[in-house]
């Protein structure tokens, strides 16, 4: 079972009810649970759609879209059935938040599911987990069928006259289904390749129908953005950027586990005090901050608020809030190396921009940590994941290419001491660190 | 007047499936889950599980067989009773997970996706499986060890030889 953590300055809204057994209906009902969403019955669309705009809640999967906004795409007067779908693919390494939420708080799920659905007129929702969740799917599936007896789902749910239903599915290992339209693709029973956009998914998205597909941790948030209040929600964070997040600190940290801070919150701070700093007094050499797309920082860069536009300005992204902590020992072309064989392994195939782009990256980064790299290789690496950038049919070329250039820039005369055989590496540590995923 | 169905599966998994494809819009939203419950009863996706599902959802056996091959927890053969999983991606490499990778490779005598010849453990590398936050961690089957150290994985291992290990499915 995942160790709970926790730390003075966390502000807990979305993790309130992690430990207190609300995976119980009673229990969640108990903790003001279903709430939200009768309130939102008795209020309409409008009111929900205005209130989650002023909450600033912005998309938890990682684009950091604003969810008021994203719902408010969705067209009124059509004829196709409309769709909610929570997205609970969680593959980014580094991050593993819905992981608790599907663990201990279920049923926000399901309720931050309804809300949605009736802000946009959705007669049926779809929360899909990675196959590996197995036991998650179990503790949602038995959420979903202790809403269904209670009557908050099904036909005429709260006696409103309004009728929703929810069905969980399960994927089978891949990580570019957690893309939007992969995702649809593989729970239309096909093979999760990205599609074209335009149409949007909140136009044209599941089944042909207009569809809104959220992150696990922002449908959580929704049902306390009712009871709070939405201008409540958006000022615990920081400028247009509502609410606190679920961050994930693990690597090197004295004290890795998901804390609940306020968006904004100080990077060096939710290291150094919430994570209890460097694991065994190291130094700190560099932090990868949102998921392992996101481009890294070095240990001077640290002193930035964890929100979507701080981070932008810093040249990175908060990405999925999965902070990676690297301490001084850590070899920067093993870690880039692993980070693009992961990519590689993980490209769909669809557009050789990815497919090729990401072999050639693996393979040339390969090259240079095995000590076999020339000069050129370090240009080729930096040219290559620059022209991947926006070239691909789906962003999993950009989550592949990003983090490359960051290391490649800022580290490069790590890549450089490899290349000149300086690393201190022996053939034998190569070998047994080489990536055997095939 | 529904005809007795003849059914490679068991009758509760054939009910389970019977029903599942009532839930959704379209019948064949139920192949991704489908497949992986026939995995988790028959070890694999057989051919004969290829030509009942394809049966089942009014596709055709290689619609079945093109999903099959994209998705990594899909195999068509089989593993061992337990499948040892050990993620080696970022967080998990930071915390030993290569360390208890080698260690099970040595304990086990056998690689990545192999199988030990008494058919009782497989091993494989796996990517993040959403538990960086408890590094390292490693899935034997559906169950998730975390925190682990090579003193932990030998129990884990121990439990599992000894028949006493936990088996979610
Ligand atoms: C390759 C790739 C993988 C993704 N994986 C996930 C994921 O596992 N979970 C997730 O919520 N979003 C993931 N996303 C983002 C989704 O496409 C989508 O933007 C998100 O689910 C929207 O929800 P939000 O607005 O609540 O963030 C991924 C995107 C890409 C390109
Ligand atoms: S990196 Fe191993 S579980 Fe995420």
């Amino acid at each position: 079972m995942p160790k709970l953590v926790s730390h003075p300055d966390e502000v807990r809204i979305i993790s309130r009810r992690f430990g207190t057994g609300a995976e119980n209906i009673d229990k969640y009902v108990e903790l003001d649970g279903y709430k939200a969403a009768q309130l939102c019955i008795e209020k309409g669309p409008e009111f929900i759609i205005n209130e989650m705009k002023a909450s600033g809640l912005r998309g938890r999967g990682g684009a950091g879209f604003p969810t008021g906004l994203k719902w408010s795409f969705v067209p009124k007067n059509v004829d196709r059935p409309k769709y909610v779908l929570v997205n609970g693919d969680e593959s980014e390494p580094g991050t593993c938040k819905d992981h608790l939420i599907f663990l201990h708080d279920p049923h926000a799920i399901i309720e931050g599911t309804i809300i949605a659905g009736l802000a946009i007129g959705a007669k049926m929702g779809f929360i899909y987990l990675r196959g590996e969740y197995r036991y998650l799917l179990k503790i949602m599936e038995k959420a979903v069928a202790d809403a269904y007896a209670k009557g908050y789902l099904g036909k005429n749910i709260f006696g409103s006259g309004i009728d929703f239903e929810v069905v969980t599915q399960t994927g089978a290992g891949a990580y570019e289904v957690g893309e939007e339209s992969a995702l649809m693709e593989s729970l239309e029973g096909k093979r999760g390749v990205p599609r074209i956009k335009p149409p949007f998914p909140a136009v044209v998205g599941l089944y042909g129908g207009p569809t809104v597909i959220n992150n696990a941790e922002t449908i959580a948030s929704v049902p306390h953005i009712f009871l709070m209040g939405g201008e409540a929600y958006a000022k615990v964070g920081s400028e247009r950027n509502g609410g606190t997040r679920l961050f994930g600190i693990s690597g090197h940290v004295e004290k890795p586990g998901v804390y609940e801070l306020p968006m904004g919150y100080n990077l060096k701070k939710a290291i150094y005090e919430v994570a209890g700093g460097v694991l065994g007094g190291k130094k700190l050499k560099a932090v990868v901050p949102g998921g392992s797309s996101t481009p890294v920082l070095t240990a001077d860069e640290l002193d930035v608020g964890l929100d979507f536009d701080q981070m932008g300005k810093a040249g990175t992204m908060l990405g999925s809030g999965g902070i990676v902590v690297l301490d001084e020992t850590v070899s920067m072309v093993e870690f880039a190396l692993r980070t693009i064989s992961f990519y590689q392994h993980e490209s769909c195939g669809w557009c050789i921009p990815c497919r090729e782009g990401t072999d050639w990256l693996k393979k040339t980064i390969g090259r240079v940590y095995a000590g076999g790299g020339v000069e050129k290789d370090l240009d080729n690496i930096k040219y290559l994941a620059e022209n991947m950038m926006g070239r691909t049919f789906c962003p999993l070329g950009d989550a592949a290419a990003m983090p490359t250039i960051g290391f490649i820039k800022k580290f490069r005369h790590e890549f450089e001491e490899y290349v000149r055989g300086n690393a201190g590496v022996s053939p034998a540590e190569h070998d047994a660190a080489l990536v055997s995923l095939g | 007047m529904a005809t007795e169905k003849r059914t490679i599966f068991s009758p509760e998994l054939a009910a389970r499936f019977d029903r599942l494809v009532t839930l959704y819009p379209v019948k064949r939203s139920a192949l991704v889950p489908m497949l992986l419950y026939s995995q988790d009863e028959v070890g694999y996706i057989s051919p004969e599980v290829i030509v009942e599902l394809a049966d089942r959802l009014d596709i055709r056996t290689n619609d079945v067989e093109s999903v099959l091959s994209y998705y990594s927890m899909l195999r068509t053969k089989p593993v061992g009773k337990y499948n040892v999983q050990v993620c080696t991606n970022i967080s998990c490499m930071l915390r030993n997970g290569y360390g208890i990778l080698e260690h099970c490779k040595k304990r086990l005598g056998i690689g990545h996706k192999e199988v030990t010849p008494d058919g009782l453990f497989s091993l494989e590398e796996v990517e993040c499986i959403g538990a960086c936050c408890w590094a390292p961690a490693v899935q034997v089957n559906y169950d998730f060890y975390d925190d682990l150290t090579v003193e932990k994985m030998d129990q884990v291992l121990d439990d599992y030889q000894a028949g006493r290990g936990k088996v979610t499915v």
